[in-house]
C-alpha cells in the first residue's frame, strides 16, 4: 500500500474500498473483546471459520465475511455474534450454534428464535441490536462502531469515515483554531478530574520549549471499570486519530500511549493501529501533505495504580518508578523529560475526531452546561445488565441502572451505587435522581473518575466497601508522603476492627478526622480523593457503621468475624448437598439425618447457603446473636411420613 | 537465561534508561521471573545502577523475583468481583493449594495472584489461569476447574 499523501487521495481511497465492498453481503461480526474471549467467542470463531469452508462459501458468489470484532458492551450476554446485513443480532453463542447459524440464517435468512434477546418485562423477542432495552436507552457516539469494524484493519476504519477529521484539521485548519474548537465544544478530560481539555490543550501550546510530548493515559487501574480497554481494543484507530490532531493542535511531533500491561489485547491492537497509520501515511513525516511530522510509542505500564496519576505517569515513562511529582510547576509547563506534556484520557482523545468532524455543536448539543457529550460508563456489580454503556451526560443514575442496566439482579433491593473508583464515593438511593454530570456528582461526595459504577444491594456491607478500598489504596500508595502512606493505613487499621467486631466508640470520629487530613495534606490526588470512600459510606451508611460497633452486628451478613451459619434443624431435609460441597468439612450428618455445622471448622465461605436448595432454605444466617447450640444426637434421625405407613 | 536472550530483547528498544521498565516486563513475560544475572546484564546495558533497578522492580507489581510455579493463578479482586464474592473464592484456592497470594508452592506447581481487575466483570468473581479466564466461579467450582492442571 502506498502512502497516502493529499486529503484528496484519502477520499478517493476511501471510496476505492466503499466501491469494494458490498453492503449487501453477508458478514458474520463476532465479538472478541476480553469479555466474551473469557466466555469462549474465540471456539465460536473457528466453528464459524470451519463451517464456511465446509459448505465451500469462499468460493461463492455471495461469499462471507467473518469480522472479529472489538466489545460492544452487553457483556453479561456474550459471546456476542451481529449477522449482516440484517444486523440480527445474537447472544450467548455457542460453537455448536455455528452450523445453524451459517445454513439458517446466513443463507436461508431465518431468524433462530432461541439465540435472540427477550425482553424480560414483555417476554417479546427482540432481533436487532439497537432495539434491545440495553442498548435503545444509549448514545453510543465512541463505541457504536465496535462491531462495525475489525479493530485490526485500517481500512475498516477508513469505511466508516475514519481519518476524515485529521484531513479537515490538518488541511483548512490552523492548530489555533483546532485548540479553540475544542475549547468551545466544551470537553472535559474523562480520567476522573473533568478538567477542559482546551485549556489543557493551550497551555501546553503556549508554553516555552521543544520538543513537546502528548501522552494518552491508557493506565485504567480502577478496578471494575474497563471503558478505555474497550475503546482500545474495539477502535483504536480513533484514539490514535485523536491524539494526531491533538498533537498538532499543541505543536508536538512525538506521542505516547501507556497503556497498562494486565490488557495484552488493548496492547497488541494499538501497537498494530500504529505499525497500519504508519504505513498508510497517517503517521511520519509530512502526513497528507501538509508538512506536519508525528511519531507514537506504546509503553507498558507495570501494574502500579499510581501510575493514571499524571505525574506518576510521567516518571514511569522516563523508566523511573511512578511516584508523583508537587504539581505546579503542571506537565504542560515541565513534563516529560522536563519539557511541555500534554496528557488526556483515552477516551477524551477517542472524542477530538468527533469535535473536528462534526464541530464543536456536536458536543455541547448533549448533556448538560458544565459537562458536555457522552461518556462511557463500565455498569458492573448486582446489575442484570452488565456491560459498557455509553449515555448522554445528565441522565439520571436511576436510568443507567434501570433503564439500561435492567435493574438490580435477582429481585434483590438496590442500597448504592459506587462511582469514580477507589476514590469515589457511595450514592444511596435518595440521591439516585440526580444528573451524571462532573458537577453534580461533586455535591453528593462522590465523583465522577473514570466512568466505573459499581452498583450494590442489600447483601453488600458498607463497611466491607470502605475497608476493600481502602486495602486497595494502601497497597497503590507509593509512599512518597506521610499523609497518604499513614492515614489510608490508620483508617484501614480502624474499618478491619469495625468489620472484625472489635470497634469502639468514638471510631468514626477518629475516621472522619484521619480522612480530613488525608484529604488536604497529600501530595497527589490520590490522597487527596483517598478518603471519599470511607467519608461517603459513614454519611449515607451510618447506622451500618453503628450496628458493627455497638451490636457487633453485620446487617448484609458479609464481615465474616461478625457472622455464623447454621442449619435450622426444622428444615433441614439431610440432602446431603451441603455436606459434600463444604470445603472445610465442616458438616456432620447422613442420610436422614439432620445435618450440624462445626462452628470451630466453619471458614464461613458461604457455600452451604449457596448450594441449599431453595424449596428447603435450611442454612441460616445469622449475626448479632448467638449461635443456637447443635440439636440432640437423639433428635436429628428424619422419620419420614410417606415411608412410615 | 542466557545474555543473548537479553540482548536481543534490549536491541528491541532504544539503549537509554528510559527502556528500562519495557526491557524488564519482556524478560519478566518470557522467563516469568527475574534472575539476577538477567538484571546484571540488563544494568550494564542500559547503564542503570542496580540499586534503581531494584527499586524498580520492587515498586511495579509485575515483576517477581523468585521463580513462579508452573500454572500462575489470578484472582481478580476488583471491585465488581469483591462485590460478588471473590473475597469467599480466593480464600477458598488459598485453601486448595496451600499458599497466600504472592506465594509459590514448594513443588512448584501453582504461584498464586490478586490482580486489581481484569476487566471481564461482567463474569466475575474471576479467576484467571495461565491467561484462560474462568468466569462466575463459585468458590464450591473452583477445586475442579484447579485439578485439571498437572
Amino acid at each position: 500500500m502506498p502512502r497516502i499523501k493529499t486529503p484528496a487521495e484519502l477520499e478517493e481511497f476511501r471510496k476505492a474500498i466503499l466501491s469494494k465492498r458490498d453492503p449487501k453481503r453477508p458478514c458474520i461480526a463476532v465479538c472478541t473483546g476480553t469479555g466474551c474471549l473469557a466466555l469462549g467467542a474465540a471456539r465460536v470463531v473457528t466453528a464459524f471459520k470451519e463451517e464456511i469452508k465446509k459448505k465451500a462459501l469462499g468460493t461463492r458468489v455471495d461469499v462471507v465475511d467473518i469480522r472479529e470484532t472489538g466489545c460492544p458492551g452487553f457483556c453479561e450476554r456474550g459471546p456476542i455474534v451481529v449477522i449482516y446485513p440484517e444486523e440480527i443480532c445474537y447472544l450467548q453463542v455457542q460453537p455448536a450454534d455455528a452450523e445453524e447459524i451459517v445454513s439458517q440464517t446466513v443463507l436461508a435468512k431465518k431468524i433462530l428464535d432461541r439465540l435472540l434477546y427477550v425482553d424480560p418485562t414483555t417476554g417479546e423477542r427482540v432481533v436487532h441490536e439497537s432495539e434491545i432495552p440495553f442498548y435503545k436507552n444509549q448514545m453510543r457516539h465512541l463505541i457504536g462502531n465496535n462491531i462495525k469494524i475489525d479493530p485490526k484493519s485500517i481500512e475498516d476504519y477508513l469505511a466508516v469515515g475514519g481519518y476524515s477529521a485529521l484531513a479537515k484539521a490538518l488541511g483548512q485548519m490552523t492548530p489555533e483554531q483546532v485548540v479553540e474548537m475544542v475549547k468551545e465544544s466544551n470537553l472535559r478530560g474523562r480520567g476522573g478530574a473533568g478538567f477542559p481539555a482546551g485549556k489543557k490543550w493551550e497551555f501546553a501550546r503556549k508554553s516555552p520549549g521543544n520538543p513537546k510530548y502528548v501522552v494518552v493515559n491508557a493506565d485504567e487501574g480502577d478496578p471494575g471499570a474497563f471503558m478505555d480497554r474497550a475503546v482500545l481494543e474495539g477502535n483504536p484507530f480513533s484514539v490514535l486519530e485523536g491524539l494526531t490532531i491533538g498533537a498538532y493542535a499543541i505543536g508536538s511531533h512525538e506521542g505516547y500511549f501507556y497503556v497498562r500491561q494486565e490488557y495484552p489485547l488493548a496492547v497488541e491492537n494499538v501497537t498494530l493501529a500504529i505499525k497500519q497509520a504508519e504505513e498508510y501515511g497517517f503517521l511520519g513525516k509530512n502526513i497528507l501533505g501538509s508538512g506536519f511530522d508525528f511519531t507514537v510509542k506504546v509503553h507498558r505500564g507495570a501494574g502500579a495504580f499510581v501510575c493514571g496519576e499524571e505525574t506518576s505517569l510521567l516518571s514511569s515513562l522516563e523508566g523511573k518508578p511512578g511516584e508523583p511529582r508537587a504539581r505546579p510547576p503542571y506537565p504542560a509547563v515541565k513534563g516529560l523529560r522536563e519539557k511541555p506534556t500534554n496528557i488526556n484520557n483515552v477516551e477524551t482523545w477517542a472524542n477530538v475526531p468527533l469535535i473536528v468532524t462534526n464541530g464543536p455543536e456536536f458536543l455541547t448539543s448533549i448533556g448538560t452546561k458544565g459537562s458536555t457529550g457522552t461518556k462511557i460508563f463500565s455498569l458492573v456489580g448486582k446489575v442484570n445488565n452488565t456491560g459498557l454503556v455509553e449515555v448522554p451526560m445528565g441522565i439520571t443514575l436511576r436510568d443507567i441502572i434501570y433503564k439500561v442496566g435492567g435493574g438490580i439482579s435477582k429481585g434483590k433491593k438496590f442500597k448504592a451505587v459506587q462511582t469514580g473508583g477507589p476514590s469515589g464515593g457511595c450514592i444511596p438511593e435518595q440521591h439516585l435522581d440526580i444528573k451524571v454530570d462532573f458537577d453534580e456528582l461533586k455535591k453528593v461526595g462522590a465523583i465522577m473518575g473514570s466512568g466505573g459504577m459499581i452498583v450494590m444491594d442489600e447483601d453488600t456491607c458498607m463497611i466491607d466497601v470502605a475497608k476493600y478500598f481502602l486495602n486497595f489504596l494502601t497497597g497503590e500508595s507509593c509512599g512518597k508522603c506521610t499523609p497518604c502512606r499513614e492515614g489510608i493505613r490508620q483508617m484501614l487499621k480502624i474499618l478491619t476492627n469495625i468489620s472484625g467486631g472489635k470497634g469502639k466508640e468514638g471510631d468514626i470520629e477518629l475516621l472522619e478526622e484521619l480522612a480530613q487530613t488525608t484529604r488536604d495534606a497529600s501530595l497527589c490526588a490520590l490522597g487527596g480523593s483517598a478518603p471519599n470512600p470511607v467519608l461517603s459510606t459513614i454519611r449515607y451508611f451510618r447506622d451500618e457503621y453503628e450496628a458493627h460497633i455497638k451490636e457487633r452486628r453485620c446487617p448484609a451478613y458479609v464481615c465474616k468475624d461478625l457472622i455464623s451459619y447454621t442449619i435450622d434443624p426444622d428444615k433441614c431435609q439431610a440432602c446431603m448437598i451441603c455436606l459434600r460441597k463444604c470445603p472445610a468439612q465442616a458438616i456432620t450428618g447422613a442420610k436422614k439425618q439432620i445435618h450440624v455445622i462445626d462452628q470451630e471448622k466453619c471458614t464461613k465461605c458461604g457455600t452451604c447457603f449457596e448450594v441449599c436448595p431453595p424449596r428447603f432454605a435450611a442454612v441460616k444466617r445469622l449475626s448479632g446473636v448467638p449461635v443456637p447450640p447443635p440439636i440432640p444426637e437423639e433428635a436429628r434421625m428424619i422419620v419420614r411420613e410417606s415411608k412410615q405407613k | 537465561m542466557d545474555n543473548g536472550k537479553i540482548d536481543s530483547i534490549i536491541d528491541k528498544y532504544p539503549n537509554d534508561p528510559s527502556s528500562l521498565i519495557q526491557v524488564l516486563l519482556d524478560i519478566q513475560h518470557e522467563n516469568r521471573w527475574l534472575p539476577e544475572e538477567a538484571l546484571k546484564r540488563v544494568s550494564e546495558r542500559l547503564n542503570v545502577p542496580l540499586n534503581r533497578i531494584q527499586h524498580i522492580i520492587t515498586f511495579y507489581k509485575a515483576f517477581s523475583v523468585v521463580p513462579k510455579g508452573r500454572h500462575e493463578i489470578h484472582v481478580c479482586t476488583g471491585t465488581a468481583c469483591h462485590v460478588r464474592g471473590a473475597p469467599r473464592l480466593l480464600s477458598t484456592v488459598q485453601d486448595l493449594i496451600g499458599i497466600k497470594p504472592g506465594e509459590t508452592d514448594q513443588d512448584l506447581k501453582f504461584s498464586l495472584e490478586t490482580v486489581n481487575c481484569v476487566g471481564c466483570c461482567a463474569l466475575g468473581p474471576v479467576m484467571v489461569v495461565d491467561g484462560e479466564y474462568h468466569g462466575n466461579m463459585a468458590p464450591a467450582k473452583s477445586e475442579e476447574v484447579l485439578k485439571k492442571y498437572e
